[in-house]
């Protein structure tokens, strides 16, 4: 009787340690200091976007979140995955939109060979661009009311910058893995990197004024583990 | 069929001379203090050289109509004396027409290119790049800020290449989108590529000017009326060529000094 109590309650064990065997990684961004004065973007060439921003957008080179956190941040895990391991492509698009002459999202992370999914939600062309180095650089016009872009990134590449050829002002920036383990820090600041095995990993931060901040941190075989990570302001000229 | 030509000749020249003479499709009301000359150049262009096709047209007319082959078997004869007469003529008539137009012209070209605008002039420095202009004015300390090109960043919204930081003239130049200028006083206008050739063309203003790679070009003219107009770009630059314009707003000189002070708050 002891035997067979003893197995179930091992075997019980076994079972709920292989779904419970990750940590979750979240946290806030933060700065510290004051946030820099950031310009209005000026879309006098294309009145009909200048009208849907009243008052006018500004630069979105830093984007503080209330209580001094910071939006856009990519926090990702840089060092720390077995090598060679490979990952399931998520079968589910990123979408991006063009908006008033505004990339959304500003800052994108997917996985290598994942649907990058366009869309034009303006009366107006665009001409998207992104400037990849890694990957094969391309544009692509988008008249208003055409379909949506798909396109994809065969290799990894920390970021490429996105640019459209029509409008100066329009940039947003794509992070594109060959792991799951990475995220983007939310109005508030926050993010979650989920389903991390145990282990001992660097997490980078990335913000496109201001560089990278990095962290060590070891991920528990289960439960969730907060990180904070602080970026220094420094004025945007 | 010689003689359905000659109607035909005749015809075309007849109704297309109508439309440059009816001002069908002109040019919009000038607003600049040189568009009456430029204008009257204009006019007296095509009225020399609009009776002179007429006239010349008619006379094609006339030949076709009068030598065509009627049938009979006749060989088409020569012009007495060959073509060295017609050829002649032709240079010297051609020659006073163009030399005459010339030299009526200069003035109103050296009006615009060959005199400097005056000291007081409102200064403006305008940067094309595809596809959209940007202006800078020097701010209240009447200084410009040095361009420096590697610091250009258009996602910053620093289209001049201003060093804020360490350049204090720069740092209260006001950049925008849209031109603003007084009226009835000279601006000059310092015109700069940033990548390939464009061009700075206001109808009403009679201005039109190429921006070149390398060149900065000013050009200046005093406008006349206020109101709002538009800067088109008149060089294929691009695929967004057909995008690329920029408001052009003449003010009176109480709204001028508003709007400098509105665009100093929104750098």
């Amino acid at each position: 009787m002891q035997h067979k109590h003893s197995f179930l309650v091992a075997l019980a064990v076994f079972a709920l340690s292989s779904f419970v065997s990750a940590g979750d990684v979240s946290g806030t961004v933060k700065f510290d200091g004051t946030a820099p004065h950031m310009k209005p973007i000026d879309m006098a060439k294309e009145p009909v976007c200048q009208k849907e921003h009243n008052p006018p957008v500004a630069i979105q080179a830093v984007v503080p979140g209330p209580n001094n956190t910071l939006d856009n941040v990519l926090v990702y895990v840089s060092k720390g995955l077995p090598a060679g391991k490979t990952y399931p492509t998520p079968g589910q698009p990123v979408t991006f939109d063009q908006h008033g002459c505004m990339y959304n999202p500003h800052v994108t992370a997917l996985m290598v060979n994942q649907d990058f999914h366009v869309t034009n939600s303006d009366p107006v062309a665009h001409n998207i661009h992104p400037l990849a180095k890694v990957n094969k650089e391309w544009n692509k016009s988008q008249p208003p009311g055409s379909a949506p872009i798909d396109a994809k990134f065969d290799k990894p590449e920390i970021t490429i910058p996105i640019k459209c050829n029509i409008h100066p002002w329009m940039r947003g920036y794509l992070a594109v893995f060959d792991h799951p383990y990475f995220a983007v820090s939310d109005a508030d600041g926050k993010f979650t990197i989920k389903g991390l095995p145990a282990g001992h990993y660097t997490i980078t931060a990335w913000q496109e004024s201001w560089g990278e901040q990095t962290a060590e941190i070891d991920v528990p075989a289960s439960g969730a583990k907060t990180l904070d990570l602080t970026f220094k302001a420094r004025p945007v000229y | 069929m010689g003689r359905a030509f000659a109607v035909v000749v005749i015809l075309i020249t007849l109704v297309s001379a109508y439309f440059f003479a009816a001002h069908t499709w002109w040019l919009p009301d000038g607003a600049s203090s040189h568009a009456p000359a430029l204008d009257e150049q204009f006019k007296s262009t095509f009225l020399e050289a609009g009776l002179a096709f007429v006239l010349s047209q008619i006379l094609l007319g006339i030949f076709v109509w009068k030598y065509r082959d009627k049938g009979d078997g006749a060989k088409p004869k020569l012009f007495p004396g060959g073509a060295k007469g017609p050829v002649l003529t032709a240079f010297i008539l051609v020659g006073v027409e163009l030399v005459g137009l010339e030299l009526m012209g200069s003035k109103v070209w050296a009006q615009l290119y060959y005199q400097q605008p005056p000291a007081d002039a409102v200064k403006v420095y305008v940067s094309a790049e595809q596809f959209a202009y940007y202006f800078r004015y020097p701010g209240p300390d009447g200084k410009f800020g040095g361009m420096h090109p590697d610091k250009i960043d258009v996602s910053t919204e620093n289209f001049f290449g201003l060093d804020k930081e360490n350049d204090v003239d720069a740092r209260d130049d006001i950049v925008t989108g849209t031109l603003a200028i007084p009226v009835n006083r000279p601006v000059e206008l310092i015109l700069h590529a940033k990548d390939v050739n464009h061009s700075f063309y206001v109808p009403e203003m009679r201005i039109q000017q190429d921006f070149v790679p390398g060149i900065e070009i000013p050009i200046h003219f005093t406008p006349t009326k206020i109101g709002d107009y538009q800067i088109v770009c008149t060089q294929l630059c691009g695929l967004g060529h057909y995008s690329m314009k920029a408001p052009l707003k003449v003010l009176s000189q109480p709204d001028y000094d508003k709007w400098l002070l509105e665009q100093a708050a929104n750098q």
